[in-house]
C-alpha cells in the first residue's frame, strides 16, 4: 500500500490571477496593445482630471442652482405646487406597492427614485432654493415609497389592488395638474405654465401607454384577413415609420386643425401628446408583432384543438406570449421615446431642454453658461436611459429564463 | 378500414352568427364603414376649414417666384427663383447631409466597434464609454451642444484657428484646402469615369472565371491597374493639370477659395455621425460576435493570414447580421437630419416650413415633406435590401 499517497499539496485549484498579470494580460499582450497602452493612459487620465476639474471648479452651476424648480415644473404657479407634489407622491406609492408585489424591473425603478430623492433631501450643502419644506417633501416620498414596498409584499393587497390604482392614479393626477376653472381651491392651470422634467415624462410616460392599445390594434389589424383593416394598418405604420418624428409634431400642430370640425380646438400640450402616441403606436405595432410571430403555430394550433375560439386563443394563449416576448423591446422604445421627446422644443413646448434654453436666455449672465445647463440636461437624460437600458437588458435575460414552467 | 363519410359538421345546424364566413363578412362591412367614416369626415371638415380660410391643394404655388434667401445653397439659388427650385435646394442638402453622414458615421461607427473588440482593456473600455455615452443621449441636446456651444465659441475669422492643410476654423465655418478641377479637367474626369466602369466590369467577369476554373486571375491588381491607366492617360489628354489646389486665403473679412463647409452644415454632421456611430458600433460588434469562434479557428487551422481570415471568413458572415439593422441605422439617420431645423440648416424640412409661411399652403406642403422623406426611405431600404438579397446565405 505504499503506492497510495495523498495528493496534498499536489493539486490546487488555480490561483485567482494577481492583479499584476491582469495588467499583463489585458494591457501588455503584445507589442501593439503595449504600445496603446502607453499612448492611451496619459490621453484618458488628461481627460478625466480635465473634466473632474471642469465639473468641480471651473464650471458655473449658478442657472441650475437657482431655478431648480424651473427645470422641474417649469412655470406652473409655485403656489400650487403642492398639487405636482401629491401627483408625484401618488405615483411613487404605487410604484413602490408595485415593487413590493412584482420586484424585478420595478425594483430597480423604485430604488433609483429613491435615491435620486433621498440624496437631495439631505444634499449637505446650504441652497436657498432646496429649503426646509422641500427637504422633508422628499423625504417623506422616499419614506412613501418603502411603506408601500412593505403594503405590496402583503398577502392581502392583491395584484388587482394595485392594477387598478395604476389606472385611476396618472387619471386623477393629471385632472388634479389641470385644475377646475372657477374652483378657488384648485383653480385651472393653462398647460403653458407646464414645463421641464413634469412635461417630459408626462409626454413620454403618457406617450408609450396611449401607443401601447393603439400599437397593439394596428400589430393585430396588420396581421387580419380583412382587407380593408390590414391595408389601413400597413399605410398607417409604414407612413409613420418613414416620416422623422418632426413632421408628424407640425402635422399634428398645423394640419390636424384642419381635419377637426370648425369650432374644436385642442390644447398645444395635448396636440403634442397626440403626435407622439401617434408615433409611438407605429413602432409599437411592429415590436408587437415581432411577438406575435415568435408565438409557435402549436399553440394555436392546440389551443383551436381544445375548442378556444379565435377570440379565446388570442386572449388567453397568443397575446401573453407575445407581450412577454417584447417587453424588452418595449422598455427599449420606451428610452428612445423618453429621448425624443425633446423635439417638442421645435414646435415650441418648454420640455426639460426648452426650459433650459430658456434658463440661458434668462440673465445676460447665463448666456456664456450654455456648456453648464446642457450638459446637467443631458446628464438628467443620460442617467435615466443608461439605467432603464440596463434594467432593460437584465429584463431580458430574467425572462429568458422564466419562460419555463 | 372503410368508414361511412358523413360529415363532421351540419352545415345547417350553424347560425349565422357563429357562421365563421358570414362574421368576416360583417366584420369587413363595419371595419371598411368605420375607417371610411373616419376618413369622410376629416375630408368634410378639411373642404370646410379650406373654404373658409381661402386653401387650395393645388401645387402650382411651387412655380411661383419663392422671395426667401436661403444661406450657402449647394446649388444655385436666389430669391428671385421659384418655391420648387428652393425645396430643391432643400433637398439637395438633405442629401448632402444624409450622405456625407451615413459614410462618417459607418467609418467611426466601425472603428469604434473594432476598439470595442481590441484585447486592450483600456481601448475596449475608451469604446464601450463612447457608446454608452452618446446613446443614452437625445440627439437635438448633442446638437445643442456642438452647434451653440462648441461652434458658438469658436474665434472670428480674423483669429481663425489654423490646422495642418491648412485648415482654418472660424465662426463662420470650415475651410480646407481642396483640389479644384480646372478648364482642362473634364476630359481627365471622363476618362477616369469610364476606366472605372470598364475596371468594375472586368474586376466582376475575372473573379467569376476564377470561381469556375479555379486559377488565380488576378482580379483585384488587373482592375486597379486599368483605372491608373485610364487615369494617366486621361492627364496625357487633358493635356496638363486636371486639378489644382485651392487654398483658402483672407480676403477682406472672409476667406475665400478652398472648400467651406458653414457651421451649421458641419454642427449637424458632426452630430448626426458621432451620435449614429454609437449605433453603428453595437451593430457591427454584435454582428462580429455573432460569427462563430470555430470559424476563425479553423480558418487559422488551413492556414490563412489574418488579412484573409478577416475579408473572407469573418466580415462576409458578419455582414449578413450586420445589414438588416444597418438599413434602419440609415434610415434614422435620414430622418434625423430634419433637426437641422433647430439650427438653421436648411434642408427639405426647413425650406419646406419657411414655404408654408409664405405661400401659406400648408397641406400640399406637408404632403411633399412626406412624400420626399418616404420615397427617400424607400429608396434607401430598396437599394440596401437588393446588397443584402444578394450577400445573403442562399440556402438549398
Amino acid at each position: 500500500m505504499e503506492n497510495i499517497r495523498t495528493t496534498k499539496g499536489a493539486i490546487r485549484p488555480p490561483q485567482p490571477p494577481g492583479p499584476l498579470k491582469w495588467v499583463r494580460d489585458n494591457l501588455f499582450n503584445n507589442w501593439y496593445n503595449t504600445l496603446l497602452t502607453v499612448v492611451l493612459v496619459p490621453t484618458v487620465l488628461f481627460v478625466l482630471v480635465q473634466s473632474i476639474l471642469w465639473v468641480f471648479t471651473k464650471a458655473d452651476w449658478r442657472p441650475i442652482i437657482e431655478n431648480p424648480m424651473l427645470f422641474a415644473v417649469g412655470q406652473y404657479p409655485r403656489d400650487q405646487l403642492w398639487r405636482v407634489a401629491i401627483g408625484l407622491s401618488g405615483i411613487m406609492f404605487l410604484m413602490g406597492a408595485s415593487w413590493g408585489k412584482w420586484g424585478g424591473l420595478l425594483r430597480t425603478i423604485s430604488l433609483s427614485f429613491a435615491i435620486v430623492f433621498a440624496f437631495l433631501a439631505l444634499l449637505p450643502v446650504q441652497l436657498e432654493t432646496l429649503d426646509t419644506d422641500l427637504r422633508i417633501y422628499l423625504g417623506s416620498t422616499v419614506l412613501l415609497i418603502f411603506i408601500g414596498a412593505w403594503l405590496g409584499r402583503l398577502k392581502a393587497v392583491k395584484k388587482a389592488y394595485i392594477l387598478i390604482g395604476w389606472a385611476i392614479m396618472p387619471i386623477i393626477s393629471i385632472i388634479f395638474l389641470i385644475g377646475f376653472e372657477g374652483v378657488e381651491k384648485i383653480p385651472e392651470v393653462s398647460t403653458t405654465f407646464w414645463g421641464g422634467l413634469l412635461v417630459t415624462f408626462l409626454l413620454s410616460a403618457g406617450g408609450i401607454l396611449a401607443s401601447f392599445p393603439i400599437g397593439l390594434a394596428l400589430a393585430l389589424g396588420r396581421r387580419s384577413s380583412l382587407p380593408v383593416v390590414k391595408g389601413f394598418s400597413i399605410a398607417f405604420i409604414e407612413t409613420v415609420r418613414g416620416v422623422p418624428l418632426v413632421t408628424i409634431l407640425f402635422m399634428f400642430s398645423i394640419i390636424l386643425v384642419l381635419l377637426l370640425p370648425a369650432d374644436s380646438s385642442l390644447d398645444r400640450l395635448f396636440r403634442a401628446w397626440m403626435a407622439v402616441t401617434f408615433f409611438s403606436a407605429a413602432y409599437t405595432a411592429e415590436n408587437i408583432r415581432g411577438g406575435l410571430q415568435a408565438v409557435p403555430i402549436g399553440q394555436i394550433e392546440a389551443a383551436k384543438a381544445v375548442g378556444m375560439n379565435a377570440f379565446q386563443t388570442m386572449l388567453f394563449i397568443v397575446m401573453p406570449q407575445a407581450l412577454r416576448a417584447v417587453l424588452p423591446t418595449i422598455v427599449g422604445q420606451f428610452i428612445s421615446l423618453f429621448k425624443d421627446t425633446t423635439l417638442v422644443v421645435i414646435v415650441g413646448i418648454n420640455d426639460l431642454l426648452g426650459i433650459g434654453r430658456s434658463v440661458i436666455n434668462m440673465e445676460p449672465a447665463f448666456l456664456q453658461l450654455d456648456l453648464e445647463v446642457y450638459m446637467f440636461i443631458a446628464a438628467v437624460y443620460w442617467v435615466f436611459s443608461y439605467f432603464m437600458s440596463r434594467a432593460s437588458a437584465r429584463l431580458e435575460t430574467t425572462m429568458g429564463t422564466r419562460t419555463t414552467l | 378500414m372503410a368508414s361511412t363519410q358523413t360529415p363532421l359538421v351540419q352545415k345547417s345546424s350553424i347560425p349565422f352568427y357563429r357562421d365563421e364566413r358570414i362574421l368576416k363578412i360583417i366584420a369587413q362591412v363595419v371595419s371598411t364603414v368605420v375607417i371610411g367614416g373616419f376618413i369622410f369626415l376629416a375630408v368634410i371638415n378639411f373642404r370646410n376649414a379650406a373654404n373658409a380660410r381661402g386653401l387650395t391643394l393645388t401645387f402650382d404655388f411651387l412655380k411661383e417666384s419663392a422671395g426667401f434667401p436661403i444661406s450657402n445653397p449647394p446649388i444655385d439659388y436666389d430669391p428671385t427663383m421659384t418655391f420648387g427650385r428652393a425645396f430643391f435646394v432643400g433637398l439637395v442638402n438633405t442629401l448632402l447631409v444624409s450622405v456625407t453622414g451615413i459614410f462618417a458615421a459607418t467609418i467611426l461607427g466601425t472603428l469604434v466597434a473594432l476598439a470595442r473588440l481590441s484585447s486592450n482593456w483600456l481601448l475596449s473600455h475608451i469604446a464601450l464609454s463612447y457608446i454608452e455615452f452618446f446613446r443614452n443621449i437625445p440627439l437635438l441636446v448633442l446638437l445643442f451642444i456642438v452647434y451653440f456651444v462648441v461652434f458658438g465659441n469658436l474665434p472670428v475669422v480674423k483669429e481663425s484657428i489654423v490646422w495642418p492643410g491648412p485648415i482654418y476654423i472660424n465662426k463662420r465655418g470650415f475651410y480646407l484646402t481642396w483640389p479644384q478641377l480646372t478648364e482642362s479637367g473634364t476630359p481627365f474626369v471622363i476618362m477616369l469615369s469610364i476606366g472605372f466602369v470598364v475596371a468594375l466590369v472586368v474586376y466582376f467577369l475575372l473573379r467569376r472565371r476564377r470561381e469556375i476554373s479555379g486559377q488565380d486571375t488576378y482580379y483585384l491588381p488587373v482592375s486597379l491597374g486599368i483605372v491608373i491607366l485610364s487615369g494617366l492617360l486621361g492627364w496625357v489628354f487633358s493635356g496638363g493639370t486636371p486639378f489644382q489646389l485651392s487654398t483658402p486665403v483672407l480676403e477682406g473679412f472672409n476667406f475665400s477659395g478652398g472648400l467651406r463647409f458653414t457651421p451649421e452644415f458641419a454642427g449637424m454632421l458632426l452630430a448626426l455621425s458621432t451620435y449614429t456611430a454609437a449605433f453603428i458600433a453595437e451593430v457591427v460588434r454584435a454582428g462580429i460576435q455573432a460569427v462563430d469562434r470555430g470559424q476563425l479557428e479553423a480558418a487559422r487551422a488551413v492556414g490563412l493570414t489574418t488579412m484573409q481570415v478577416l475579408s473572407l471568413i469573418i466580415m462576409p458572415q458578419a455582414l449578413r447580421i450586420i445589414i438588416p439593422p444597418m438599413i434602419s441605422q440609415y434610415l434614422n439617420l435620414t430622418k434625423n437630419s430634419s433637426l437641422a431645423l433647430a439650427i438653421g440648416f436648411q434642408e427639405v424640412f426647413s425650406v419646406g416650413k419657411i414655404v408654408i409661411n409664405q405661400a401659406g399652403r400648408a397641406v400640399p406642403v406637408f404632403g411633399l415633406i412626406m412624400l420626399t422623406y418616404l420615397v427617400l426611405s424607400l429608396l434607401t431600404s430598396m437599394v440596401l435590401n437588393l446588397f443584402n438579397r444578394r450577400i445573403q446565405l442562399v440556402t438549398r
